[in-house]
């Protein structure tokens, strides 16, 4: 029974958001936070395994989230809605639940490669000139996509909420949320999978020494390679249900000021912490919630708040540690992997 | 031939601001291994610095344009140090004493630049401000060839700004100083060097040459707007880095190189590739050397 307490806990919790949200008990507003919460829980998650079990500098981790909101948002307004550039339908709407979660994960394949304009580099590079790297390869992708005049150049693309509109024709569900819900659990459960793995060791490794992980038959490069896509990956994942919760994208939401939230919420939770990150997102999109009605202020407090925290508890909320060691009572109900 | 010529003139130009903002990301780095993320937005402070002190030397004493230019200049390189100063003081040495992991240091100054640059945004609004023009622009016209003499200002400043920083740097005992903290961070003050007023020696400089730059690119671009900063410091620092960054030399190097890149870019495509080439240039550059055409590369030792 031990075994199954986190799967049921889950499904019941989907259970409860779909009926919440098909019921309309809770309402729009609150369901597009809920809705963010995940997209930052896959971004920060995706983040803190390069800035965190890495030690690398990421800070571009919004242009890969880019490619995978344009890539699956074309893709699905070429598929299922009629569109001024892409023309008609090319598939039947009713067909769109099924191949949606397909689109969403073509979006994440696209940003992973996208991750090897990063991935690459990195094999010479490291600290501070990779840091500038991701930078650079945040920027490239908002110039190219701006550049790109049939999907809107820099006024954006939009068409996505007829795709979300003929998934909730053919079976009256809320999809969204259950779709964000769904990834988020996945791209966390990847994450932990892969970083408990023997193969995923070899990530801290890198980070504790480089040499020595060569030494002791760690393949840094592959292993770089593999944690830069699959880091950048999952970024376009969330990127994909970020464009078809708005409904429209623009390269200006992907800037850098994005990857500075991201980053924010990675060290904000501690690196190399998974349940850090998870619960760093939660706190952080209820935070610029709450801060709203500040407006442009908002944007002077919590660099502020970031500054305090560099300075007064630099590792973090949770520092290197996983919620079972400060709730060791956690450990009677799931089996928790080192 | 002529357009070629013209091209250069205006690489130069260009090139200038980014080798003047791109020495205060040398200097610290180059003493203290810290990229200085906030340097974009202390330029950007530093052009609304020139902007209030020649609107209130110019409207309220009503001096004429050209000794508000002769004010103007220490003024703001004055008060733009300040603010560096003051961010070195607030923000980062309470970390170095604590001897706080360097990327903490590398976030706080990310917050800062976010602090400035939206902290302007909240209290000067998001209306642009026009830059009051100080002298009378001439132009000359040589063999085809249009300059300005606001243009072949800011080119012979950035050149006699170089000339002075690599006088300090190289020939001064302060300079000596900063090349020793860079070298050796414990063994500085063992020798008797005050390092906490060196590392305030070094933000001095860097941050009154961004002053420089802003009053200089306000003249030029006579608009200014909070997000001025952000672009401009970015690619900056990406010529300090492909010049090799902590090494004046190559910040000059780096920026002059990146200015006629853009500038030769324009030249030929249209102007919305000018990001997408500078980028993909500086990633060429990275990948293939990755310390910069100046940088030193340091063996990591087991």
């Amino acid at each position: 029974m031990k075994r199954y307490n986190v799967q049921i806990i889950l499904a019941v919790a989907l259970a409860i958001l779909a009926y919440l949200a098909q019921e309309e008990i809770i309402g729009k507003y609150a369901l597009s936070v809920l809705m963010f919460m995940g997209i930052n829980v896959i971004l920060s998650t995706s983040l803190n395994l390069v800035n965190g079990y890495m030690g690398e500098f990421s800070c571009g981790h919004a242009g890969f989230m880019a490619v995978g909101a344009y890539v699956s948002s074309v893709l699905g307004v070429m598929l299922f809605a009629k569109d001024k550039v892409f023309g008609p339908a090319l598939l039947d709407p009713s067909l769109s639940i099924w191949v949606f979660p397909l689109i969403v994960i073509i979006g994440g394949i696209a940003a992973a490669l996208a991750g090897l304009l990063v991935a690459i580099p990195s094999f010479k590079t490291r600290g501070d000139y990779l840091a500038i790297i991701t930078i650079a390869a945040n920027y490239i992708v908002i110039s190219v996509v701006e550049n790109i005049d049939t999907i809107g150049g820099a006024r954006g693309f939009m068409g996505m909420k007829s795709v979300v509109k003929a998934m909730g024709k053919t079976i009256d569900m809320p999809w969204m949320p259950i779709w964000v819900f769904i990834f988020t659990i996945l791209s966390v459960w990847i994450i932990r999978r892969f970083i408990s793995s023997t193969f995923g060791k070899g990530v801290p490794a890198i980070n504790q020494d480089e040499i020595a992980a060569e030494i002791m038959s760690v393949n840094t490069n592959k292993m770089k390679m593999v944690a830069f896509m699959l880091s950048s990956g999952l970024a376009g994942v969330a990127g994909a249900l970020f464009a078809y919760i708005l409904g429209y994208v623009n390269p200006g939401s992907f800037t850098i000021l994005k990857s500075t939230e991201v980053l924010v919420m990675v060290y904000l939770g501690g690196m190399g912490s998974l349940s850090g990150s998870v619960l760093s997102a939660i706190l952080f999109t209820l935070l610029l919630e709450a801060l709203r009605p500040l407006q442009i202020i908002k944007w002077v407090v919590v660099p502020f708040l970031l500054i305090l925290l560099m300075q007064f508890r630099p590792e973090g909320i949770m520092g290197n540690r996983e919620l079972p060691d400060f709730f060791p009572r956690l450990k009677r109900f799931y089996a928790f992997k080192d | 031939m002529e357009s070629l010529v013209q091209n250069i003139l205006n690489a130069l130009q260009w090139g200038s601001f980014y080798a003047l903002i791109a020495l205060g990301y040398t200097l610290v780095y180059g003493v203290l291994t810290l990229i200085n993320f906030a340097h974009g937005d202390v330029f950007m402070v530093g052009a609304y610095i020139a902007f209030f002190v020649s609107t209130f030397l110019l409207t309220t004493l009503g001096l004429p344009g050209w000794g508000v230019l002769i004010l103007a200049i220490p003024l703001t390189m004055f008060f733009t140090s300040l603010v560096g100063v003051t961010l070195e003081r607030v923000a980062y040495r309470p970390l170095r004493r604590k001897g706080a992991h360097r990327l903490y240091v590398v976030i706080t100054a990310l917050m800062a630049g976010l602090i400035l640059e939206h902290a302007n945004l909240a209290i000067l609004g998001a209306s642009r401000k026009a830059f009051p023009s100080l002298i009378e622009e001439q132009v000359y016209n040589i063999g085809g060839v249009v300059f300005t003499n606001l243009k072949l200002g800011v080119i012979f400043t950035a050149a006699a700004v170089f000339v002075l920083l690599n006088f300090i740097v190289t020939k001064t005992k302060i300079g000596m100083a900063m090349r020793a903290i860079s070298y050796d961070k414990f063994a500085v003050p063992l020798m008797g060097i005050p390092i906490d007023q060196i590392i305030v020696f070094t933000f001095i400089l860097g941050s009154s040459m961004a002053g420089l730059a802003g009053l200089l690119f306000a003249m030029s671009y006579p608009v200014l707007e909070p997000y001025m900063g952000a672009l401009i410091g970015w690619k900056a620092f990406i010529a300090a880095v492909v010049g090799g960054i902590g090494d004046i030399r190559g910040a000059f190097i780096g920026g002059f190189l990146l200015g006629a890149v853009e500038i030769m870019v324009v030249a030929v495509f249209p102007s919305t590739y000018r990001d997408l080439i500078a980028f993909s240039v500086l990633l060429i550059i990275l990948a293939v050397r990755p310390t910069g055409l100046f940088g030193v590369a340091r063996h990591t030792k087991i």
